[in-house]
């Protein structure tokens, strides 16, 4: 059963009954299309912001770095990237992040594994994918996702490459205790609430935008327009996805809805993944606020090794599917 | 007493800086408060999550709140 059929009806109503809009036109199409899309985006955006919220209460990063610093390697880069999903990361928050687990003794490699994990399957993606593309893609790229911080923290681990953190990461140690808060229900659902309507505030310019464009390409552009450029033939169309993704994080939000038309459009369904991909994890503002914690080296490392992580996902998909 | 927001000079940071002398002016407490731009402070003080408003060098308040009446509440518990 669809459970936006509802949903559905009110927003053929709304574009064909109250806006008059004769059906089967581009203009039509494209106005239906825009309306479904928006409501059930806000409601999903609401159900699922909030219920990650109360989850997270339970998970501050420092609960999370406790747990990571007891734990052996490998274990520790699967514990740390799925622990890195429910936790909210902007870049402002990288730098304490890093050196908060580094100097607590969480080795290099579980700690990238988070810092990947945590921004590109965050809870607003989550919601566009589930929204925009269903909960089939929305899982293989939580899955893909996952493997990627998984084996992208475990080959930086391997290297062996301590030294090119900077001198003063290392030279301070702490202990992972933690200064444990204890919440009644009433206050971690008051801050859920507060917190699902913070990021509401926070994108809902950028989704309706990315979701009006992509409406516009739904109702005017014929199918199949760009599966001559990005089709999963072409082997440059996922680099080109990857390169074109990275200097567009903070607009992750508007971006996906955009991207799910364009798949309509024909193009191929790893080329979307790796793009999506890029976006979220591989963010140039990151890497120069990360440039203060640790050498260029690491950092290129760091990207060159997720990048890589992401190229292997678009090919695989488009070989896979086609 | 010491009341300061601790930060990374990101914009939230400065925000939580300006709602908390907002709040401490409301209350009409005679105290400065300082903005301390030092990552690693926060992390001796086992926090990783910032902006962080500390009070006598303790944290009570970590992470962005737009609410200055939480604000006003924390600070007069702390007091």
């Amino acid at each position: 059963m669809n459970l936006f059929y509802p949903v559905e009806l009110f927003a053929r109503w709304l574009t064909y009954s109250v806006f008059s809009i004769t059906p089967k036109t581009y203009l039509g199409e494209a106005v239906n299309f825009f309306i479904y899309d928006t409501i059930k985006i806000f409601i999903l955006l609401a159900i699922i912001v909030f219920v990650v919220s109360v989850i997270r209460s339970f998970l501050p990063p420092e609960k999370i770095r406790f747990i990571l610093s007891s734990k052996s390697k490998y274990t520790g880069n699967v514990l740390a990237s799925i622990l890195g999903i429910i936790t909210p990361f902007c870049t402002c928050s990288a730098i304490p992040l890093f050196l908060g687990f580094v100097q607590a003794g969480v080795p290099l490699g579980v700690t990238f594994s988070f810092l990947v994990a945590s921004p590109m399957i965050n809870e607003v993606a989550l919601v566009l994918l589930l929204g925009m593309f269903g909960w089939k893609i929305a899982s293989i790229y939580i899955v893909s996702g996952l493997l990627i911080a998984i084996f992208s923290g475990i080959i930086i681990g391997k290297m062996k490459i301590e030294s090119l953190v900077e001198t003063f990461v290392l030279a301070n140690k702490i202990n992972s205790q933690t200064v444990s808060v204890n919440l009644a229900w009433r206050e971690r659902l008051l801050d859920a609430k507060d917190y699902t309507w913070d990021i509401i505030k926070k994108v809902w310019l950028y989704i309706v935008i990315g979701i009006g464009i992509g409406a516009w390409i739904h109702g005017y552009i014929p199918t199949d327009f760009l599966a001559h450029y990005l089709s999963a033939n072409n082997w440059y169309a996922v680099p080109l996805a990857v390169v074109v993704g990275i200097p567009l994080y903070s607009n992750a939000a508007g971006i996906i809805p955009l991207v799910s038309v364009l798949t309509e459009k024909g193009v191929a369904l790893g080329t979307t993944l790796a793009f999506m991909m890029a976006v979220t994890a591989l963010s140039l503002p990151e890497f120069m606020i990360l440039r203060r914690v640790m050498k260029i080296k690491l950092i290129i490392i760091f990207a060159s090794v997720v990048g890589l992580g992401i190229l292997f996902t678009g090919y695989l998909f488009n070989g896979l599917i086609g | 007493m010491k009341i300061e927001v601790l930060g990374s000079g990101c914009p939230t940071c400065k925000m939580l800086f300006e709602i908390t002398k907002k709040a401490v002016k409301e209350l009409g407490l005679n105290v400065e408060v300082d903005y301390v731009n030092d990552i690693q402070k926060i992390i001796q003080m086992g926090v990783m999550q910032i902006p962080v408003l500390a009070i006598n060098d303790k944290p009570v308040l970590t992470g962005f709140t737009s609410d200055i009446e939480k604000i006003k509440k924390v600070i007069q518990e702390n007091l």
